[in-house]
């Protein structure tokens, strides 16, 4: 009997491996490139093909006025916007690292408690930084520019900067410079003891008005970082294949490996939960147990990102903000409060994500393997409430998932020059 | 993207959005102001409530809170009601889902016949 089964096996390897994995479902199970209607609308509603157009931010008058991308992809690569003149904001967020800085925790001037996000597609979403303290891309950029860790500056010293070194593009955009006389070289309310002292004695109407260039500066940037987006994966290639009934095509983009990997994914293994939509990510936040680093406070997350959020001096809803009234929604729906969101933190797209490590809001876990393994184990948090549960995968699962994963990567939707400091 | 409001059938009645609160004060018609209706992105709702014999409620206070049982967590926002619009029409704002399965909503009206609340449940692919 023995020799005999050894021979039907290889039989059956054989004719496997002839017709395209014929016998897959008599063998193991379904076809792996099959896919039934519900799992095809699933497959199309994460397929980059389904990515709206970026619709206008309401918030930033500028977002799509290429003059504003232009000043705002200046302003990025500038270093004099740091206290030291070697920061800018691509010191962390390398476009040739797809805006990332392949480190644990930033490092600018100093060290930053959390890991660098990518900037990639980040228009799309309605809150940013890990724990979603702010609601405008436009004025995420500015928290890092007086961030003592980060560029280490001063809205006063930006400002002159800008009347110095950008006048000409800052006043077709936004009009006429105010006079800045009277406001000293630096002073802002996030600097030294002196620079916030310095601040405190300018007049209100000076403080408006250096806020003002600060927040217009804010809103170049943004423009700039609009039109960096991700483009088509194999993943995405693979999808269209799918959708146009071409199983042969499916097959020769994704390998067995993958296919069975996004089978786990929007299956069993619950990836989709929150990592859904053509960006792979639900803009949410939620607290997925993460071990605290020793000798750390517990970070509450998003809990706290929100009442800085709704208390921001440049929000949505503030006199900085271009939204007529009523359009922040988002803002004026947020939860402020409730378990699900004590400890939580942002849910990252996963384009990309093979190309981007380390992983995690604290960058603690360097490879995709290693995120797999936290959401395969679901480790009560700390404190708070998190959504995972045991999966058990099997070491065929595990490689599964992560070959998936892998299928992810693609070239960025941006204009090459974009992806360059400017000539 | 498929939804199944109040039930899954294929009988007219049952596609009516309809719901009668628990203890029977009030009939609430839940409509989603966003067709189709997918999660991640924020939209209003339209509710009508009524009295049993068909009458408009129309100085109703309503609470609303949404759940996905099987996950153990509410909405990703906190809805209101924005407008009273009349006629016992009133405009839900901030409705928001961000995960695929099984939603409840739950619509608490408080009018002169006293607090009463009904459930209506959603699947969302």
């Amino acid at each position: 009997m023995r020799p005999r089964a050894a021979v039907a096996v290889s039989v059956a390897a054989v004719v496997v491996a002839a017709s395209g994995y014929g016998l897959w479902s008599f063998m193991r199970g379904p076809e792996p490139h099959a896919w039934s209607p519900e799992q095809r609308r699933t497959l199309r509603s994460l397929w980059i093909g389904s990515l709206p157009p970026l619709a206008p931010d309401a918030s930033n008058a500028v977002g799509d006025d290429p003059r504003a991308v232009a000043l705002g992809h200046r302003l990025y690569f500038d270093t004099g916007f740091s206290r030291t003149g070697e920061v800018s904001c691509a010191t962390c967020h390398q476009p040739e690292k797809l805006f990332t800085d392949g480190l644990q925790l930033a490092k600018a001037i100093g060290t930053t408690k959390r890991h660098t996000p990518t900037v990639v597609g980040t228009a799309y979403s309605p809150w940013l930084f890990w724990d979603g303290r702010k609601d405008t891309q436009w004025s995420q950029s500015l928290a890092p520019m007086e961030d003592p860790v980060e560029h280490g500056g001063t809205r006063a010293q930006y400002a002159h900067l800008v009347a110095r070194r950008y006048a000409e593009p800052y006043v077709a955009l936004f009009g006429p410079l105010p006079d800045l006389s009277r406001v000293p070289a630096s002073a802002g309310p996030n600097g030294t003891e002196e620079e916030r002292a310095a601040w405190s004695a300018m007049s209100p109407e000076d403080r408006d008005a250096v806020n003002r260039i600060y927040a217009n500066m804010g809103k170049a940037i943004a423009a700039y970082e609009r039109r960096i987006n991700p483009g088509p994966s194999r993943f995405d290639d693979y999808v269209a294949a799918v959708l146009d009934g071409d199983p042969a095509r499916a097959a020769s983009i994704l390998s067995l490996d993958e296919a069975l990997g996004l089978r786990l994914f929007i299956g069993d293994a619950q990836c989709i939960n929150c990592h859904n939509g053509p960006l792979l990510t639900n803009h949410g936040f939620h607290n997925v147990g993460l071990p605290e680093p020793p000798g750390t406070a517990f970070d509450s997350g998003r809990i706290n990102g929100v009442k800085q959020a709704a208390a921001d001096e440049f929000n949505c809803e503030s006199s900085y903000s271009d939204a007529p009234p009523g359009l922040c929604e988002e803002l004026r729906f947020a939860k402020g409060q409730g378990f699900e969101i004590l400890g939580a933190f942002k849910v990252p797209s996963l384009r990309n994500v093979a190309e981007t490590a380390p992983y995690t809001h604290l960058g603690t876990t360097p490879t995709l393997r290693g995120v797999l393994e936290h959401y395969d184990s679901a480790p009560t948090p700390f404190m708070g409430h998190s959504d995972l549960v045991p999966l058990g995968l099997s070491e065929n699962e595990f490689r599964q998932l992560e070959s998936f994963l892998r299928a992810l990567s693609g070239p960025l939707d941006a204009p090459p020059e974009l992806l360059r400091p400017p000539g | 993207m498929c939804v199944v409001l109040a039930a899954c059938s294929s009988a007219p009645s049952d596609r009516e959005p309809a719901r009668e609160t628990y203890s029977g004060m009030y009939t609430i018609t839940a409509r989603p102001g966003l067709d189709p209706l997918v999660i991640n992105r924020i939209h209003e709702w339209t509710l009508h409530v009524e009295t049993p014999d068909g009458r408009p409620v129309e100085n109703a206070r309503i609470m609303v809170e949404g759940d996905m049982p099987e996950h153990q967590h509410g909405l990703p926002t906190k809805p209101e009601v924005t407008q009273n619009l009349g006629n016992g029409d009133y405009l839900v704002e901030g409705m928001k889902f961000n995960m695929p399965g099984a939603w409840e909503l739950t619509f608490t009206v408080t009018a002169d016949a006293g607090s009463d609340a009904a459930t209506f449940e959603l699947v969302l692919e």
